[in-house]
């Protein structure tokens, strides 16, 4: 019977998925998913015999107040650090269940050999995603410097560290001891900070992806360790959701998942030098009275948006602008990058927070579509993905990764602080090109002046 | 069949599902499908009720009541968060 309930539990997981599907039914999906797991909380305390329960209930309100409010309190902008901080508890509490599993028995040759394996596994994923989510999120709060950290040698220890988290594992599962357990927790949690820490702040939208699939692949893992069919369900679930997303961000950057990961992307003596050349070259600069003219004589406008926005805080100054120009019947939509910001749809929450249309939000292709058409593309705190040597330079690092094709619009202005290259490190010959006007500012303050600039016109 | 199969049966199936039913979520809606999937994997807290309430005492235990509260943040907050972030997406409307 009680195999059943969980089952129904997990079924509303799958049906709360699917209609996250659709803006319109999302969320009533979230509810319904989060129905399924009250349902499920509420089945493993009738059904378990809870001795413990002053130990239980103080878990769970410590737990429901810490996440309720840093979910109500977080900015729209933080969310990816939000995200990346929620999947690490997941993460570790899966490793602690296991362990806990392991810690409770005396007698551990009573285990069958699955159930010592899959302990370790959770133990495994379950740190890694832990200690690496948490070094994300120091990356994305800025706390741990966002560009890859490397070193000589890093590859080989990382590596010496892997071999070795595995060589504990298969110890923990032969002997089964207390130590090996703890030494494989140990292990797993320097390899997950480790591994991330070499990983620039513009590959995040990977890294949190990859991570939420191990969050998921950990409870999956502790679903095996007690038995328990809801959590394999919900742990596959999620793993997948996460591996898809990953499948979409490193082919939205045209690089292979070992690139991302081991590639410490955005370093490299070469392009910081030839950054610096390019640097010299004339850029056409503008003021926000420029940049209102230019818009006012639009027809079709196209906003690019990229984390600037999001450092910025300026997705309600976006709205204001776009409401003045739509106000002179000027066409304004809004070009979406899937890997621009730090987590996939970025983009898509702020401009939401600032009540966009969903439907003006285009993708990769009819963004296209529209910026061959376009005669302002107005690019706000974006840099790689408009970055036309990915598609014209053979050289450049990101040669091949997929872009939006700004410079296919009449005029483009480029709302940016500095001539500085991006998270890739690598110089945009766009910035410098015939059409470009370079407008340096804040995005919020650029935008709130051009607005005042437009009325004044 | 054993447990094992059973579960790896399950899980592979589990997986399947997930591909179809997620791979059909449009691009506007990642970051609310990512936190909203980050706060299932906090089934796990079903585990960590077990673990903590079992009164074995000692070691157990208190990595039972961590497990508690690190997994209750994960849903609590993940649901939350994302509830948050759905109840800004509008329906398309045309301003004039």
């Amino acid at each position: 019977m009680t195999e059943l309930l969980y089952l129904a539990c997990a079924a509303a997981f799958i049906f709360g998925l699917k209609r996250l599907g659709s803006p319109r039914t999302a969320k009533g999906g979230n509810l319904l998913a989060a129905a399924g797991m009250l349902g499920a909380v509420v089945i493993t305390l009738v059904d378990q015999d809870i001795v413990d329960w002053g130990i239980v209930i103080a878990g769970l309100v410590v737990g429901g107040v810490l996440g309720g409010v840093a979910a109500v309190r977080v900015k729209m902008t933080s969310m990816p650090e939000m995200v990346a901080a929620f999947n690490g508890f997941g993460g570790v509490a899966s490793a602690l269940v296991a362990l806990s599993e392991f810690l409770r028995v005396d007698d551990t040759s009573a285990f069958a050999n699955e159930t010592v394996v899959t302990i370790a596994l959770s133990v495994l994923i379950g740190s890694i995603t832990f200690s690496g989510s948490f070094v994300a999120f120091g990356k994305l709060q800025g706390l741990v410097p966002g560009r890859p950290l490397t070193y000589p040698g890093q590859q080989l220890v990382n590596g010496t560290l892997a071999a070795s988290a595995i060589g504990v594992g298969a110890w923990a599962i032969i002997e089964r001891t207390d130590l090996a357990y703890w030494i494989l927790a140990g292990i797993t949690l320097v390899l997950g900070i480790v591994l991330v820490l070499p990983i620039g702040g513009a590959d995040m939208p990977v890294v949190i992806s990859l991570l939420n699939s191990l969050s998921g692949l950990a409870a999956s893992a502790a679903g095996f360790v007690i038995s328990n069919t809801a959590l394999i369900i919900g742990g596959a679930l999620v793993g997948s959701a996460g591996l898809i997303l990953t499948m979409l961000m490193t082919e939205a950057m045209n690089r292979p998942l070992s690139n991302v990961l081991f590639g410490a992307f955005g370093t490299g003596d070469s392009t910081g030098t030839s950054g610096l050349t390019m640097s010299d070259k004339p850029v056409k600069r503008a003021t926000a009275a420029d940049l209102a003219i230019s818009l006012s004589y639009a027809q079709s406008v196209v906003i690019v948006p990229g984390y600037g926005l999001a450092v910025a805080q300026a997705q309600h100054a976006t709205r204001a602008l776009a409401d003045a120009l739509e106000e002179q019947g000027i066409r304004v939509t809004y070009a979406i990058h899937p890997v621009a910001g730090r987590m996939p749809g970025h983009m898509n929450v702020l401009l939401a927070e600032a009540d966009v249309p969903y439907d003006l939000l285009l993708d990769l292709d009819q963004a296209n579509a529209e910026l061959a058409a376009a005669d302002v593309a107005l690019i706000l705190g974006a840099n790689d993905v408009v970055n036309p040597s990915a598609r014209d330079d053979s050289d450049s690092p990101i040669y091949g990764m997929p872009i939006l094709e700004v410079d296919h619009a009449q005029t483009v202005v480029v709302v940016k602080r500095s001539l500085s290259p991006g998270f890739a490190g690598i110089d945009n010959p766009l910035f410098y090109a015939d059409g470009t006007m370079m407008f340096f500012s804040d995005a919020k303050q650029a935008l709130e002046d051009t607005v005042i600039a437009l009325a004044e016109l | 069949m054993s447990p094992l199969i059973i579960g790896i049966t399950v899980f592979v199936l589990a997986t399947f599902v997930g591909i179809e039913v997620i791979s059909k979520v449009p691009p506007t809606l990642h970051t609310p499908l990512m936190s909203g999937a980050n706060a299932i994997s906090g089934i796990t807290i079903v585990g960590a009720v077990t673990a903590a309430g079992f009164g074995s005492g000692g070691i157990a235990t208190v990595l039972g009541f961590l497990a508690v509260a690190a997994a209750t943040i994960n849903v609590v907050g993940g649901f939350l968060v994302t509830d948050r972030m759905l109840g800004m997406f509008q329906r398309p409307k045309r301003d004039q």
